[in-house]
């Protein structure tokens, strides 16, 4: 055979077979050696690691929203209740396809693009596996709609939770305030006051205005956290752990739902504030703004469109005047300069001026007219000048006064001060002075601009609550008391001072005792001054020829009062000009302030109608309804607890409030 | 002499009395080292299958159906001639080609592939299953007239034999069996003793044609699975949260595992799939390292008799299948291995005779029934 034939060799090939074969176990070999090297790295090497991942999976913290705090009027009557509510949420991460998701949603709920819309925002505010709601206040209906199709759902979710509600309504918003969902900037506020990252992250909803912001730490409560195993889907298996959380403290109110209502009753259709003060705490029975409006809406979101129709009403309801409307006195500043020209003896019982219906200033052609035309008479004393708000006579007194007397002794009742009342947003009025004038005018003071202080014009601009705070000092004779909406119980005495940390801790607010009752130490005025000037204001009601006659007469107790006409200069720029509007917008402001019983004073009063026209016939009256009221519960408010130490006060400027209201819309009024 | 040998036969552990007792199993064409080993693995799997299907005590009598019946298929298989298994082999390659061809116009769908055949709606099946066992015999079968090493033209027809089936297969599309099928052919064709200039060229081509093969013939969530390999924390909660919430389990047993039923990972349902390609995830996490290196040591001795198997085996036909067999077993176990514990793409590969799933379970069977009669071929 020369040429070579290829033939099996079965030895051969065996040999070839194994030598591949021990090639192959060999390779193996390495191969599961590389397996086995894997599989010990990830459960020894990064066992830790793992099992820290596998524990994060398994058990989730849940933070547990505490209640929030009731609000309840003197008698226990809720103004302020939780209820519970159910809301669509959706948590992201769980959710296959999210357009799927929402599509399919729609579908079953009534979800329109606005809805979405406002969803994809709060989408991307939020931290991983956090739900965001979609849709609120579900109805029974559309619950049981959900838990049929909720298989197909995953990442769907129904959240119950408890929203705060205001039963009273509009009748108790400028005092209440209300919550409403937490906003980015209210987020940053959160974020950079220490503990409340945490204490917030099952709160949905934040105290905005009023009273629910002033005690927003001590409303919300305490934040609690459940330790649960979920599976994948998110889905709560079990509670391994729980800490409870601690419920917010319920305030109750001095305020009287009756008092309140029957005020805003009377106030309808007007625009202008009641502030009802009990003169020995300070206690705010009532305090009316009108118009009003209703707050319930603002706790789940405002539609746009009903938000800009009250901004932009012409009658301001989102203004809170009782506390940011600044008026001018007009004679209800009266009492007050009377006192001054009495404490300064400028003026005495028996000393008086001759009226002829007009005041001159030496070197000065002007002529300072009275309110009423032809004079009061010829000899006007400090009594009768009271009764019938003599405007020559306390043009004399002031101009005799001088600014700067005016000035020291009136802020000694509060004028130009904040009033520290329990609330957001309170304004300052204005209490001019020469430096005032200087600094903002960069002009000398003149003689005459004293006078205009003398009948609370010019300058001189309060809020109806510094009024009936400056009513209410008169009436304790030299006692000025701090206004409080909310009593001291000792929840919240306890809150303040000893238990919440969390409201010690935010360092901006100083916390101290404050008394209930300032003196007016530096100025005190004798017995005998402040019984001229309140039989002055009693003659107002109850003389023969007193302003408020009308309004005092029948009463079986004796009140104190003083009725003032404060004239209002145009419309301020910008205004739409209506002619109807304007022309009523140009009348008077009517006002009137008052106590009553004189002798053991249970309620000081200040109204404001706004371009009300006269202070006798339109304001007195209301004050009437006010003592009649209070007279006829005279047994409730003095069975009432007193706090005889103290009341807290604390410096609330870093939660400043909302400005609903710009510039033209501070005053329409202000005096010649 | 007689009652020596009584005596000698009732002393336990004499290689005789082994002898005569393996003997007799062999006889029915039963390799008994094999038998007990796979049982052992079944039984092992069992248990760790309760866990994984939550203690639904409903599917584990279903996979012990499954294991009855795989276990008769392979004692049938076993008692065929290995000249018969290997007449058969091309036959079932040629009925498995026409039927994945058939599949790919008249096949039933689900999950987005085209697997199934269903004959006159009677019995539904995948022809895939089939050539499981019909490639690997049949490069067996065309190389054992062939003289060994293979020439270049024998090889491009083995090659060819080899690579048909799972190009068919990964158009259905299912990537992880195409691998399986094609891995199976060309281990017969290694194992047959190919030049390494042919192994080294082949190598080569293998690595120029990657791009190509990615940017065409993948699909897009084959590419997906692949690239959220290398990066399986890019994507959380889509791609990569089965290998994430995968490998979570496997660390989080750790060295001796958190105790049978009560791995939470599977138990709260964070892992998919937990009970059929995912189910040692569930075995590490309540069994830990040792459970995982219990099982490791039960495949390898599997492997290991199945070489000693094919390397004693009397012809090339029989070697080849044998080891071609054994070395699939073992891809099986790296490549589900491998990706449940985030080294390898996740492609569809069960654990063998571990993961829950019928039909995956008759086949390897009976591929083991194959070994078992080229084991006992003769007696």
């Amino acid at each position: 055979m020369q040429k070579h034939v290829a033939i099996k060799d079965g030895y051969s090939e065996q040999q070839l077979y194994r030598q591949r074969l021990y090639l192959s176990l060999g390779i193996v070999v390495v191969l599961l050696s590389v397996l086995i090297y894997r599989y010990a790295d990830l459960q020894l090497v990064q066992y830790d690691t793992f099992v820290t991942q596998s524990e994060r999976n398994r058990v989730h913290v849940q933070p547990v929203a505490p209640k929030r705090g009731l609000i309840f009027d003197r008698k226990g009557r809720l103004l302020a209740d939780n209820r519970p509510s159910y809301s669509l949420v959706i948590v992201k991460e769980r959710v296959d396809n999210l357009d799927d998701t929402l599509t399919d949603l729609q579908q079953l709920f009534d979800i329109d693009k606005n809805n979405i819309e406002k969803f994809k925002r709060r989408l991307r505010r939020r931290s991983p596996y956090q739900s965001v709601p979609l849709k609120f206040r579900l109805s029974e209906d559309e619950i049981s709609r959900f838990a049929v199709n909720r298989y197909r759902l995953p990442g769907v979710e129904i959240k119950a939770q408890l929203v705060r509600h205001y039963p009273e309504g509009a009748a108790f918003t400028h005092i209440v305030g209300y919550v409403g969902r937490i906003s980015s900037s209210d987020q940053e506020r959160l974020d950079s006051a220490e503990g409340n990252q945490t204490n917030y992250a099952a709160t949905d909803h934040i105290g905005k205005i009023g009273l629910e912001r002033y005690y927003e730490t001590i409303l919300h409560g305490v934040v609690g956290s459940q330790h649960v195993e979920t599976n994948a889907h998110g889905r709560v298996l079990r509670v391994l752990q729980q800490v409870d959380p601690e419920p917010g403290i319920d305030i109750t109110l001095y305020a009287d739902v009756e008092l309140q209502k029957t005020i805003s009753k009377i106030m309808a259709g007007r625009r202008g504030s009641v502030v009802a003060l009990d003169p020995r705490t300070g206690g705010i029975l009532a305090m009316v703004s009108t118009p009003s409006y209703d707050p319930n809406p603002f706790v789940t979101g405002i539609g746009s469109h009903d938000y800009s129709k009250l901004r932009d009403s012409i009658n301001l309801p989102l203004f809170n005047r009782s506390l940011q409307g600044q008026y001018p006195p007009g004679s209800t500043i009266k009492p007050i300069m009377g006192l001054a020209g009495l404490h300064y003896r400028i003026v005495s019982r028996s000393s008086s001026v001759a009226d002829p219906g007009w005041y001159q200033l030496a070197n000065d052609e002007r002529f300072y007219r009275d309110w009423k035309r032809g004079g009061h008479a010829p000899f006007m004393n400090l009594h009768s000048s009271m009764a019938q708000s003599c405007d020559v006579y306390f043009y004399d007194l002031a101009y005799k006064l001088g600014v700067d007397r005016i000035f020291e002794f009136s802020s000694e009742f509060g004028l130009g001060q904040l009033t520290g009342i329990d609330s957001t947003s309170e304004r300052r009025g204005l209490l001019p002075s020469r430096e005032w004038k200087r600094k903002q005018k960069r002009e000398p003071w003149f003689p005459g601009e004293t006078l205009n202080i003398g009948i609370g014009q010019g300058y001189m601009l309060v809020t109806p609550l510094q009024l009936a705070v400056a009513t209410a000092t008169i009436a304790n004779r030299g006692e000025r008391p701090v206004p409080r909406l909310a009593m001291p119980t000792k929840g919240l005495r306890d809150a303040l001072f000893e238990k919440n940390s969390l409201f010690q801790s935010e360092s901006s607010k100083t916390l101290q005792n404050m008394p209930a009752l300032t003196p007016l130490n530096d100025l005190p005025v004798v017995d005998n001054h402040w019984s001229q000037i309140i039989a002055g204001m009693e003659a107002v009601m109850h003389g023969a020829r007193g302003t408020a006659r009308a309004a005092g007469a029948g009463a079986k107790y004796r009140i104190a009062g003083k009725t003032g006409t404060a004239q209002v200069i145009g419309i301020a720029q910008g205004e739409k000009y209506d002619k109807e509007a304007i022309i009523e917008r140009q009348r008077d402001h009517a006002l009137f302030i008052g106590f009553a019983p004189i002798d053991n004073p249970l309620v000081a009063v200040a109204i404001i109608i706004e371009n009300g026209g006269s202070g006798s016939s339109v304001a007195a009256p209301i004050g009437r309804k006010i003592f009649d009221w209070v007279i006829e519960h005279e047994e409730d408010l003095k069975s009432e607890p007193i706090p005889a130490e103290s009341l807290p006060s604390f410096n609330n400027t870093d939660l400043a409030p909302i400005a609903f209201i710009n510039k033209r819309e501070l005053l329409n009024a202000s005096a010649i | 002499m007689q009652v020596q040998s009584d005596f000698v036969r009732s002393l336990p552990g004499d290689p005789a009395a082994l002898s005569v007792q393996r003997g007799r199993w062999r006889r029915w064409h039963i390799d008994l080292q094999l038998l007990l080993l796979l049982m052992a693995l079944a039984v092992y799997g069992l248990i760790v299958l309760y866990s994984a299907s939550d203690k639904d005590l409903d599917r584990v009598v279903r996979q012990m159906v499954y294991f009855s019946v795989a276990f008769v298929s392979m004692f049938v298989v076993a008692q065929i001639q290995v000249k018969t298994i290997r007449t058969l082999a091309p036959l079932g390659y040629l009925a498995g080609i026409v039927m994945l061809i058939l599949v790919i116009f008249v096949g039933d769908g689900a999950k987005g592939a085209q697997r199934w055949l269903s004959l006159f709606g009677l019995i539904r099946f995948q022809p895939s299953e089939i050539m499981k066992m019909a490639a690997p015999l049949t490069v067996a079968w065309y190389l054992s007239d062939v003289v060994l090493p293979p020439k270049a033209r024998y090889l491009a027809v083995g090659l060819m034999i080899a690579l048909l089936p799972p190009g068919l297969i990964v158009v259905q599309p299912d990537l992880g069996t195409a691998i399986m099928i094609g891995s199976s052919g060309l281990f017969a064709l290694w194992l047959s003793g190919i030049r390494w200039r042919y192994l080294l060229g082949g190598g080569f081509v293998v690595l120029a044609s990657a791009w190509p093969v990615w940017q065409f013939l993948l699909h897009d969530y084959q590419r997906q699975r692949i690239s959220t390999l290398f990066n399986p924390e890019s994507d959380r909660l889509g791609a990569g949260w089965n290998i994430i919430q995968s490998k979570t389990a496997i660390g989080s047993g750790g060295w001796d595992g958190k105790g049978w039923l009560n791995g939470t990972q599977s138990h709260l349902d964070f892992l998919p799939e937990s009970h059929t390609d995912f189910i040692i995830a569930v075995l590490a996490e309540e069994f830990g390292l040792i459970g995982v290196l219990l099982l490791l040591l039960i495949y390898l001795l599997i492997i290991l008799r199945c070489a000693q198997i094919s390397s004693l085996a009397k012809d090339t036909f029989s070697r080849l299948a044998a080891g071609s067999i054994t070395l699939t077993f073992f891809v099986y176990v790296l490549v589900n291995m491998g990706m449940v514990s985030g080294m390898l793409p996740v492609v569809g590969v069960p654990l063998p005779l571990v993961s829950y799933g019928g039909t995956a379970l008759v086949t390897m069977l009976a591929s083991f029934g194959v070994l078992m009669a080229i084991s006992t071929e003769g007696e």
